[in-house]
């Protein structure tokens, strides 16, 4: 089996210090909707020049490097124990060189790590095992300020009065966006999940972020209402950083989990405008990287 | 709060300075700033305001050292990416906010303790801090999260740093800034950006879920 730590060190290199174009571009559009001379124009414009600043001098575009969130599809044949001790060294590497800040806290006594090495929990490492010789990795970096204003509604909601179908879906997310505010660094990208139990959830709602920017979601009635929750959560007003303004979202991506009868479980997980994630692909002894 | 023309500002402040700013200013400050989040406002509020452990260890020191740089000062909401270079120096990598809101339980009392002039974080704060700041008088200036790169480089020295057993995102750094980019949200007289956003998009939610 091949060692794959430096590939796995310039995975991280890269999704912590090079916004993609497909994220960069839904921003820069988003300027030409904001007034002249607005505050909101203002922040949308210091985040261009921030992407462009980081890009070009290889550091982190944002100090919170978030939770390093690592998603493994591998042939047949690769130990699983190998790649997370890979991952491992790559990441303890990447955070001594400053691609990312220390971010794994003991949650008792406090005491931080200093590698980004935590527990079982941390960093988080999902594995699949597919047919085929070719290996992807794909890693996000999602930072706290955003996990914090993720939601998990159970509906019915009697408060927001959103029942079991995809009117309630729609209420609850656009409450989610109004709790949020400004507070998970607006604008942001929405990955929902609809069903599953709490934990896969939550788990589905971050997966479903992974969608890249270009597809559709395949189920059109799903689709229509991504269009339908973007469109009316920059109705809100909220605006870039909470300043108010016409953008607060950039984009949602639903995805659905089977659930039981009893549950019907609502997860939003909020992405920050610093929407980092990269995809490694490892085919013929080569990694690629988009 | 359009096109407002962007002021330079030198820290320490004082009061008519700061009743001077008002909510949507944009302003650019300079001088020394501590850096201090969710561990140093709980340390603080636990040992020197509520009073609720001792000071122990370099406790009384370190706030002996916080409160003439704060008296007049401001505070940043901020857990940075640091390098230490070969000559043992350290130097700020990403240096963007972190969400204020957390503080929000021990913000007012710490802009009392120590007359904070302000403090910079993102997402605003609430009605405590906002009470506060009409009473000290003080303000909160907004810094655009994420952009850490861009703000690390105005961050011209690092002074020293105190509470290194925090973790670097929660020590204690004392840093001097040139043109740091913020704008005023929240003002000594009352009034809050957030608050205003807060409850405008509301009424907007509302109705959008009668729709």
């Amino acid at each position: 089996m091949r060692d794959l730590t430096r590939e796995i060190l310039e995975l991280i290199r890269l999704t912590s210090t090079d916004l993609p174009a497909a994220v960069e571009n839904k921003i820069r559009k988003a300027i030409e909707n904001e007034a002249a001379g607005s505050i909101a124009k203002g922040a949308l414009e210091t985040i261009c020049k921030n992407i462009e600043l980081t890009r070009k001098n290889t550091v982190p575009i944002c100090q919170d490097t978030g939770t390093p969130i690592f998603y493994v599809k591998y042939p047949e044949g690769w130990s699983q124990r190998r790649l997370i001790d890979q991952i491992k060294t790559a990441v303890a590497e990447a955070t001594n060189l400053s691609f990312m800040r220390p971010n794994a806290v003991d949650t008792l006594s406090g005491a931080n790590t200093g590698n980004n090495l935590g527990d079982q929990f941390f960093p988080t490492i999902h594995f699949e095992e597919i047919d085929g010789g070719v290996l992807t990795i794909d890693l996000m970096l999602k930072g706290g300020g955003c996990e914090n204003v993720g939601a998990q509604y159970d509906l019915p909601d009697d408060r927001l009065h959103a029942g079991r179908d995809l009117e309630g879906v729609r209420k609850v997310v656009l409450d989610a966006v109004h709790q949020a505010q400004g507070e998970g660094c607006a604008p942001g990208f929405l990955g929902v999940a609809i069903g599953g139990d709490r934990g896969t959830s939550f788990a589905a709602s971050k997966k479903a972020l992974l969608r890249p920017i270009e597809h559709k979601n395949e189920n059109n009635e799903l689709a229509a209402l991504e269009k339908r929750i973007t469109d009316e959560a920059n109705q809100l007003g909220i605006g870039p950083m909470g300043f108010s303004g016409n953008t607060t979202v950039l984009e949602t991506r639903i995805i659905t989990a089977h659930r039981l009868p009893a549950s019907f479980f609502v997860s939003v997980s909020y992405m920050c405008w610093a929407f980092r994630h990269r995809k490694m692909t490892v085919q013929d002894g080569q990694a690629l990287y988009e | 709060m359009n096109d407002q023309i962007t002021r330079r500002l030198s820290l320490p402040i004082s009061n008519d300075g700061i009743l001077d700013l008002h909510v949507g200013d944009p302003i650019l400050l300079s001088g020394v700033i501590i850096t201090g989040r969710d561990a140093v406002h709980k340390w603080l509020f636990d040992t020197f305001i509520n009073k609720t452990r001792l000071p122990e260890g370099d406790d009384l020191k370190v706030y002996n050292a916080m409160k003439s740089i704060l008296d007049g000062g401001v505070l940043y909401h901020c857990g940075p990416v640091v390098s230490r270079l070969d000559n043992g120096e350290y130097q700020f990598i990403a240096a963007g906010p972190t969400t204020s809101m957390r503080e929000e339980p021990y913000q007012a009392e710490i802009m009392r303790n120590f007359n904070l002039k302000g403090v910079i974080g993102k997402g605003g704060m609430g009605a405590k801090t906002l009470a506060a700041c009409h009473e000290v008088p003080a303000v909160y200036f907004h810094a655009v999260g994420g952009a850490a790169a861009l703000i690390a480089e105005t961050v011209k020295s690092v002074l020293s740093v105190h509470k290194l057993e925090f973790g670097a995102p929660e020590a204690i750094w004392v840093i001097e800034v040139i043109d740091f980019p913020v704008v005023v949200t929240m003002d000594a007289h009352g009034f809050s950006l957030h608050a205003e956003v807060r409850a405008r998009s509301r009424d907007m939610l509302e109705k959008l879920i009668k729709s």
